[in-house]
């Protein structure tokens, strides 16, 4: 699967980012990273332009409850919709159904796995194969249950 | 389907274009199938190589501005290294090239390397002639942060801009041969930093006994010297004579690879080698009949 790593907003924090392009990169994936600090508009940009299956969001800073809908919206309105969205970093968890609500497919904490990270794409490729609803504008209630 | 992407990406649409790059990067379609044609050397896709770490990205980054400032549009084509283990890859040229997020004259599109031999995919090739014909003016293309030996790049680049940079000393002296050799231009990037004078002087030198000595230029992406200069002569540069030679080299190589890692027993013939079942000498042999 090719996939974009992004980091929105003026978080400067990229090392759990870069840990998991590597981790994604070693399970068989090609990874892009953007960088610190896109924007929504640019971060759509990286993921029409480089023609991804699935693109990561990074946020450590508290600003994921604006910025990652705003990106799944603009996937959506960039005819994007078969882009599976999946956000990682520190989000609490009563702010996570919202993000799910807005077409994201899962969230990881602190203390995931990589191997979770690994199963989760895998299983996307599947779900993707079988034209099961997994994509930002596929609608649809499927969601990854993570352990962290 | 393709068709249809291909006049969909003609007209200007990105997304188009992504969707037909991937087509290609996955082999599925072929200048025939697209019915383009192949393109001749026109000085329009340029190569960019050189060791990591000498400033590649970010040269281009450079470039990307000015010609875009000029009204060019310009494609890059950034090759990155697969794992030989996973087959994974992390592409990070993007991170460097801030036109790439922003900037609607440019179009970057990231490639692993797939494990093709000599570290360029063989479908790099139609990728850039794809560009070409989708209205990008010039098209880039970034190896992997290559050796001295690393030659692949001029089977599909008309130019071979080869970036070196300061502070890698003898190593200069010992790269004489190879790469240097077919390069159209040579920049000794990073210029900011001391011995970058030396090092130009040295290549210089080097190449001084050669019958057409590419042009030698010093830049900095960091105090902006030479980047007006470079973005100037790249536009201008003369074929360089003797180098035809190596160049259909290249390309026949390429074809054979191609041709040879596309035959449908591939992971059997890999799987007995490494099984020590017989040699990878042996087995050409065979073939050979």
């Amino acid at each position: 699967m090719r996939i974009v790593i992004a980091k929105p907003g003026l978080d400067g924090h990229d090392r759990g980012a870069k840990v998991v392009a590597r981790a994604l990169r070693d399970a068989g994936h090609e990874v892009i990273y953007t960088g610190l600090r896109r924007t929504p508009e640019q971060i759509v940009r990286t993921v029409i332009d480089e023609d991804v299956d699935l693109l990561g969001l990074s946020s450590l800073s508290g600003a994921h409850a604006f910025l990652f809908p705003r990106i799944c919206d603009l996937l959506r309105q960039s005819d994007c919709n078969d882009v599976v969205v999946f956000g990682g970093g520190i989000i609490p968890i009563d702010e996570r159904q919202p993000l799910f609500d807005s077409g994201m497919r899962a969230i990881f904490g602190p203390g995931t796995k990589m191997q979770e990270m690994a199963d989760f794409v895998e299983t996307v490729a599947k779900m993707s194969t079988a034209g099961d609803a997994v994509g930002v504008g596929e609608g649809g209630d499927w969601t990854w249950s993570s352990g962290a | 389907m393709a068709d249809n992407l291909l006049s969909l990406a003609q007209s200007g649409d990105r997304r188009s274009l992504a969707k037909l790059l991937t087509a290609v990067e996955n082999d599925e379609v072929s200048h025939a199938s697209l019915e383009i044609p192949v393109r001749q050397s026109d000085g329009t896709v340029i190569g960019v190589t050189g060791a990591p770490g000498v400033g590649k990205s970010t040269l281009i980054e450079q470039l990307l501005a000015k010609w875009t400032d000029d009204g060019l549009c310009v494609g890059v084509l950034a090759v990155d290294p697969s794992s030989p283990l996973s087959g994974g890859a992390l592409l990070g040229d993007r991170v460097r090239m801030d036109s790439a997020d922003d900037n609607d004259s440019v179009f970057v599109r990231s490639i692993a390397t797939r494990n093709h031999p000599g570290g360029l995919p063989t479908t790099v090739g139609l990728a850039a002639d794809v560009m070409r014909i989708c209205g990008y003016d010039l098209v880039i293309i970034e190896t992997v942060g290559a050796g001295q030996s690393e030659i692949r790049i001029v089977s599909v680049a008309d130019r071979i801009l080869l970036v070196e940079s300061p502070g890698r000393g003898d190593e200069i002296q010992a790269e004489k041969a190879g790469v240097m050799e077919l390069a159209d231009l040579i920049v000794v990037n990073k210029s900011d930093l001391d011995g970058a004078d030396r090092a130009a002087a040295q290549i210089i030198s080097a190449l001084e006994l050669s019958d057409s000595a590419p042009l030698v230029i010093l830049t900095s992406s960091k105090s902006g010297e030479g980047i007006l200069e470079l973005a100037k002569q790249l536009l201008n540069l003369p074929v360089r004579a003797g180098a035809e030679l190596a160049r259909a080299r290249e390309r026949l190589l390429t074809a054979w690879d191609a041709d040879l890692l596309s035959r449908k027993d591939i992971n059997e013939v890999l799987e007995s080698i490494s099984k020590g079942q017989f040699t990878a000498q042996e087995w050409v042999k065979s073939k050979r009949g």
